[in-house]
């Protein structure tokens, strides 16, 4: 068995699983958000009853993050709706937007506490719930009435999904980024080419990688069509857990023979930057193939590209230089956002290269990535060309039908913001 | 079961944003008024040239919230994208009540199964250049094919496989209560089988109780 069929043999209770098979699985963590968390609930009640108690308190995320600054009357309500129900259930792990526990992008809130961890089994609201593969766990993205079954019962039957490894070697060239290697992949793969699957990535190039540009990779396995991306823990992951005060961790050794759909090999030293073109993520072309395309707008955010290495890469570029575009700057979780005031490129803090830059900075939350109410900070109104950091370029995704999004990884966006359009980093670079 | 209507087509890769575009992701799904408002911005994402293929330029829903439409035609990959429940809900509220596409993307088809909201089936062929937006068509899930009235053309079917069970159930609590995983109420359930129980692999392989196995071996088809 690989790394994926192995945690989910143990959490399933079987000594061997095989892709295809359907079993039930034990649940470790449910993550839920404003979004979908108000229906989950509301299925909850009427399946279990109104007085139902979930499975397991300490088991349940509440990270309210989509539609949270914003006047929107419903969104408030469902933000409401889940403060409402973690009062009820006396709920630990709820992060209330109306207080100082408001963390932000729930995937990346979701790692920062602590709850990624090898071997867990995740389900989640959300489809970037697979980023919390980076920590070598099983985590997917599921519905409302999935998620209502795990409220009540802890349990829910998943089809052991075949594996596509991954294989990245070579050393790391200064302007690429794992947005970059991702965007190639689902640029080769389609963005059906890995349905039902999981994305496995490993090799020396993914070792060299720290946590935040691992969560980048396994966040888009999605985008492939993917149930869930993976990266087998290593020290890196064991130091992102130890930082936070996690010790106490599940080893998992392959047994066997480990079986695989398909192998893909990259060398990241031979890649260029990455752009994915509206309005699908598997559109790719190089970045320096796409400088006759002006922008209107950049985004640098979301649980994709808005983590602390992906403000560092963009400060890099943007340090002591002016954008020529409208660009704005999310950051994911508030502990992102303190780390714009702590940490510095050439001795200048993020927060400081980002406003003599003329970024506008917003407060953490999904945002702008997926459109939300049309009072959404960075949101596309009308018929601008955006370049971003996010992971959807579909049609109407960042707002209005009539805007285009084009995808890049930080360093690209930064160099694109500086010039007005689509802009290689590597001239920043060199 | 025989499911039958007119025909709404669309291409391929039909996200989630397309079928109910983010910012009406906030009505209350419990509410049966607002829940409406998800049948009457359903598909409201399409662009323009694609909504309604052939020709392009027609909405699932042109006025109040129900469709003319009963089936909906996509060809590769329906669904992708988002893993919000409500894109099923809203077809579903719409009035469609089944889709036939070449692939889905497995949220969709998960949730479209276990929510019981609209029957996902894979046609064996790419449909969406064959069978035209208005044309009259037949489902007919035992025999696993679908007529289209206008032209006397058999498209065949694949099948539901694994999850066959659960949607001949309605869904997935009404497979579980079928199966005996859950009881018929909450409170018999709360005390019984979901209760709190410690998991995370300490009790997996075993049924703790003699009549209740959570441990089937996989849907027995």
């Amino acid at each position: 068995m690989n790394f994926i069929e192995t945690v989910l043999a143990r959490r399933s209770g079987k000594a061997e699983l095989l892709p295809g098979e359907t079993v039930w699985i034990d649940v470790d963590t449910l993550l839920t958000h404003d979004v979908c968390g108000p229906g989950t609930i509301a299925i909850f009640q009427k399946e279990f009853g109104r007085d139902a108690r979930v499975w397991d308190r300490d088991r349940l995320v509440l990270m309210p993050d989509h539609y949270i600054f914003t006047e929107d009357a419903h969104a408030i309500r469902n933000r409401d709706i889940v403060r409402q129900f973690a009062i009820e259930q006396d709920l630990p792990h709820y992060y209330d937007d109306a207080s100082d526990r408001y963390r932000g992008v729930c995937h990346v809130g979701f790692a920062e506490e602590g709850f990624a961890r090898p071997g867990r089994v995740l389900f989640g609201t959300d489809s970037h719930t697979c980023t919390a593969g980076a920590f070598g766990q099983f985590a997917t993205g599921i519905g409302n009435t999935d998620a209502a079954f795990i409220m009540g019962t802890g349990r829910l039957w998943i089809k052991v999904p075949e594996t596509i490894r991954i294989i990245l070697h070579g050393e790391w060239p200064d302007h690429l980024m794992a947005k970059d290697v991702i965007l190639q992949i689902i640029g080769d793969l389609g963005v059906d080419g890995a349905t039902y699957c999981t994305l496995e990535f490993t090799g020396g190039a993914v070792a060299a990688l720290n946590m935040d540009e691992r969560m980048t990779l396994c966040n888009m396995a999605i985008e492939a069509g993917g149930k869930c991306g993976v990266i087998a823990p290593d020290e890196v992951t064991n130091e992102y857990l130890r930082q936070r005060g996690i010790t106490e961790l599940e080893e998992i050794y392959i047994n066997g023979d480990a079986n695989y759909k398909k192998v893909l090999v990259y060398d990241v030293s031979l890649m260029h930057a990455t752009v994915a073109k509206p309005f699908s993520p598997d559109l790719i072309a190089n970045a320096c193939d796409l400088d006759s395309i002006a922008l209107d707008q950049c985004y640098i955010g979301s649980c994709t590209g808005g983590k602390v290495a992906d403000f560092i890469a963009a400060a890099r570029i943007l340090n002591r230089r002016q954008v020529k575009t409208r660009t704005v700057a999310v950051p994911a979780t508030r502990e992102v956002e303190a780390a714009l005031k702590t940490e510095t490129v050439d001795g200048i803090s993020l927060c400081a290269i980002f406003k003599e830059a003329g970024v506008e900075i917003g407060q953490p939350s999904c945002a702008a990535c997926l459109g939300g109410p049309e009072d959404t900070f960075g949101r596309l109104n009308g018929a601008e060309v955006c370049l971003s950091t996010t992971n959807r370029n579909f049609p109407g995704r960042m707002g209005s039908p009539r805007s285009q999004t084009y995808l890049a990884s930080p360093l690209t966006v930064a160099a694109s913001a500086i010039t007005g359009r689509i802009t290689d980093p590597v001239m920043f670079l060199r | 079961m025989i499911i039958k209507g007119l025909a709404y087509v669309v291409g391929d890769h039909v996200d989630t944003d397309q079928i109910i575009p983010a910012k009406h992701l906030v009505y209350r799904m419990d509410d049966p008024e607002e829940r409406a408002l998800y049948g009457k911005y359903a598909m409201s994402g399409v662009p323009d040239e694609s909504a309604g293929l052939p020709h392009g330029n027609q909405p699932l829903v042109s006025s109040g919230a129900k469709s003319d439409y009963t089936i909906i035609i996509g060809g590769r990959n329906f669904g992708c994208g988002s893993s919000r429940e409500h894109a099923p809900m809203a077809l579903a509220e719409a009035g469609i009540e089944a889709v036939i596409a070449q692939s889905y993307a497995r949220i969709f088809y998960r949730n479209s199964v276990d929510s019981g909201n609209v029957l996902p089936v894979e046609s064996e062929q790419n449909l969406c250049m064959e069978i035209f937006t208005g044309d009259e068509l037949e489902i007919n899930m035992d025999s696993k094919e679908m007529k289209n009235k206008r032209n006397g053309n058999i498209h065949s079917l694949k099948s539901m496989d694994t999850v066959a069970e659960i949607v001949s159930a309605g869904g997935l609590f009404g497979y579980a209560r079928e199966n005996e995983l859950i009881g018929d109420n909450g409170d018999e359930k709360d005390s019984t089988t979901a209760g709190r129980r410690h998991r995370a692999g300490s009790n997996a392989g075993s049924c703790e109780n003699s009549d209740r196995c959570w441990y089937p071996g996989g849907f027995a088809v």
